[in-house]
């Protein structure tokens, strides 16, 4: 059952839409691809012409990925592996806060009836339009006075309030969970805790996936925050610490730094590949009806 | 019995409650006060009324940021909002061969952390090396230094912007699928070609989710921030200031000249033009989007 653009059945009308993307879906890989490609060869064929997609002889290519790679990882001024752990700290405890607490705070907008309910998940809904570089002055101004500037905290502390997106995603799953189950509990004695541990929460798996994934990414993809908020390159994320190859004096050959850019988004990108589905029907939000 | 719910309401709601109170709306409020005062962070702030705003009026570097930032956001938006229908077309096609690798091809870069695609694009746009470059040479064309030459800066910052424009695609794509069948159907029946088709059933029918597109690119476009930082760093606002934006002039404010006082009346600013932007968009919608009843 599907609308369409072209007359149902026009094979023409198929295959020039099948040549259309064609064309568009290269023109959207292209570059990780040749990202790839360049991370490959050695420093004077990554910059040299031609557009070949493997180093010349094809031969040298493991060696001269383990020589890429290695030296991007056992850099002496950029400390890869230490930013790498940094990234991961940042984002085990941001996200497990922002699932632990969007799962309660959505409870509340769903599942207990109160007056003041609509008029406080309206300011939710309009949190969501505040723009980040408004708040950068004043947060700044907060976490320094906290004596957080220059630690982690920023980063993380504020995600164990809840976000107001994830909040949304997870009261549309909740409403979508029969309130019969809810009243048969209640008879049996359970609290509205008892409901939302024990039923809410087990039916809410895959919306909470959801909300992990996307804050996972989020976290491992943010610059702006990290860039404001970490003074010593020793608390560096990975975002963050990509950026020095970049400022750095000199100039950053070529292929390290497209082997660095890999090593950054390579993580996020298998994280998708491997949990496809749920991310596509998150993003668009029809997975959560289920 | 109303007010114990109440209380077990708010109970439930705390974590946020206090989240939004503690790191929006006091930031908020505090932003407000600072943009009355001259404030140079290690000293306290002095009030000065209405002089930061006034300020604005004849702030020349601003008024670039401004120009530059309506310019990329009056060429990105519109670009983006049709682009991601048209794509969402062709996908909907019916029985279309390897569907769903196109669909990941197109939103695979929405998931690319910024930092790294911006190493990226600077690749690609490299006056001497760039893929771009090669390609077009390939065809005997001398392409231009894109991101070093001040007429061309511009237009490569709009295409990497359009390439994360995978998550409205996919968000037109899902509306399509609930566009109902038969009102293909019926235009089959009336002869009506492709693009009669296109423009009198789903842009119509998808109008409420090309409005959220317009309004999620617009709040966007208005933040333009870490891919011209990135890639101007050390040459400040690009070419001919070119990529010189609008949260650039923001963050320079706050972080490197420390005005907190200025920098919170120039955050009041972007919001309020964001937000009139917003109004904007729903007033002028209001007789273009169809609702349907559900």
């Amino acid at each position: 059952m599907k609308a369409t653009l072209f007359h149902r059945g026009s094979g023409f009308g198929r295959w020039v839409a099948f040549a259309t993307l064609l064309v568009a879906a290269t023109a959207f890989l292209l570059p990780l691809v040749w990202m790839l490609a360049t991370s490959t060869k050695p420093e004077a064929q990554a910059a040299g012409g031609g557009v070949s997609l493997l180093p010349e002889p094809a031969s040298i290519l493991p060696a001269q990925v383990s020589d890429n790679y290695g030296k991007v990882w056992n850099d002496d001024s950029i400390n890869f592996p230490l930013y790498l752990r940094n990234t991961l700290v940042v984002a085990f405890l941001s996200v497990t806060g922002m699932v632990i607490s969007s799962a309660v705070v959505a409870y509340g907008f769903s599942r207990v009836e109160w007056r003041g309910r609509g008029f406080f998940f309206t300011i939710v809904l309009a949190t969501m339009m505040i723009p980040f570089p408004v708040l950068m002055a004043p947060l700044f101004v907060l976490f320094s006075k906290a004596g957080w500037i220059g630690t982690l905290k920023p980063l993380w502390v504020p995600a164990w309030f809840g976000g107001a997106f994830n909040i949304f995603l997870l009261r549309q799953f909740y409403r979508g969970i029969p309130k019969e189950l809810d009243e048969a509990a209640r008879i049996d004695g359970c609290s509205h805790w008892g409901i939302f541990w024990r039923i809410i929460l087990p039916l809410s798996k895959p919306a909470l996936a959801v909300v992990a994934l996307f804050h996972f990414i989020y976290v491992w993809n943010d610059f702006l925050a990290p860039l404001i908020f970490l003074t010593h390159r020793d608390q560096f994320t990975l975002a963050l610490g990509l950026q020095l190859y970049q400022s750095k004096a000199g100039n950053t050959p070529w292929n390290l730094l497209m082997a660095a850019s890999t090593m950054v988004m390579g993580p996020v990108l298998l994280l998708f590949m491997v949990t496809q589905q749920t991310f596509v029907r998150g993003v668009s939000g029809d997975g959560l009806k289920e | 019995m109303s007010a114990r719910k109440t209380i077990t309401g708010l109970a439930w709601i705390s974590p946020w409650l206090v989240g939004f109170i503690l790191f929006m709306a006091f930031p908020l409020a505090m932003s407000f006060y600072y943009s009355l005062t001259d404030y140079r962070l290690l000293e306290s702030p002095l009030w000065v009324g209405l002089a930061n705003y006034q300020r604005m009026l004849t702030d020349q570097t601003l008024h670039l940021a401004l120009r530059n930032t309506f310019l990329y956001a009056a060429i990105s938006i519109p670009l983006s909002v049709t682009i991601a229908v048209v794509l969402a077309s062709l996908l909907n096609t019916p029985r279309l061969p390897w569907a769903k690798f196109f669909q990941m091809a197109i939103f695979l870069p929405t998931l690319v952390p910024l930092i790294a695609s911006t190493m990226v694009w600077m690749w690609l746009f490299n006056a001497e090396y760039g893929l771009i470059n090669r390609l077009l040479s390939t065809l005997g064309i001398d392409g231009p230094a894109w991101l070093l030459d001040p007429n061309w800066a511009l237009a490569a910052l709009v295409i990497i912007g359009l390439w994360s424009v995978g998550q409205a695609v996919i968000l037109c794509l899902t509306a399509l699928k609930q566009v109902p069948t038969s009102l293909y159907e019926a235009a089959d029946i009336d002869g009506m070609g492709a693009i009669r088709k296109f423009f009198s059933i789903t842009v119509p029918m998808i109008s409420p989710v090309i409005l959220f597109n317009a309004i999620t690119l617009t709040i966007g476009a208005f933040q333009i921030f870490v891919v011209p930082y990135v890639i101007f760093v050390r040459d400040k606002g690009g070419p001919g200031q070119k990529g010189f934006f609008y949260t650039m002039y923001l963050y320079d404010n706050t972080f490197i000249y420390q005005q907190m006082g200025y920098a919170s009346a120039l955050a009041w600013l972007q919001l309020l033009i964001i937000l009139a932007l917003t109004g904007l968009m729903f007033l002028v919608s209001r007789r273009m989007v169809h609702y349907r009843s559900a």
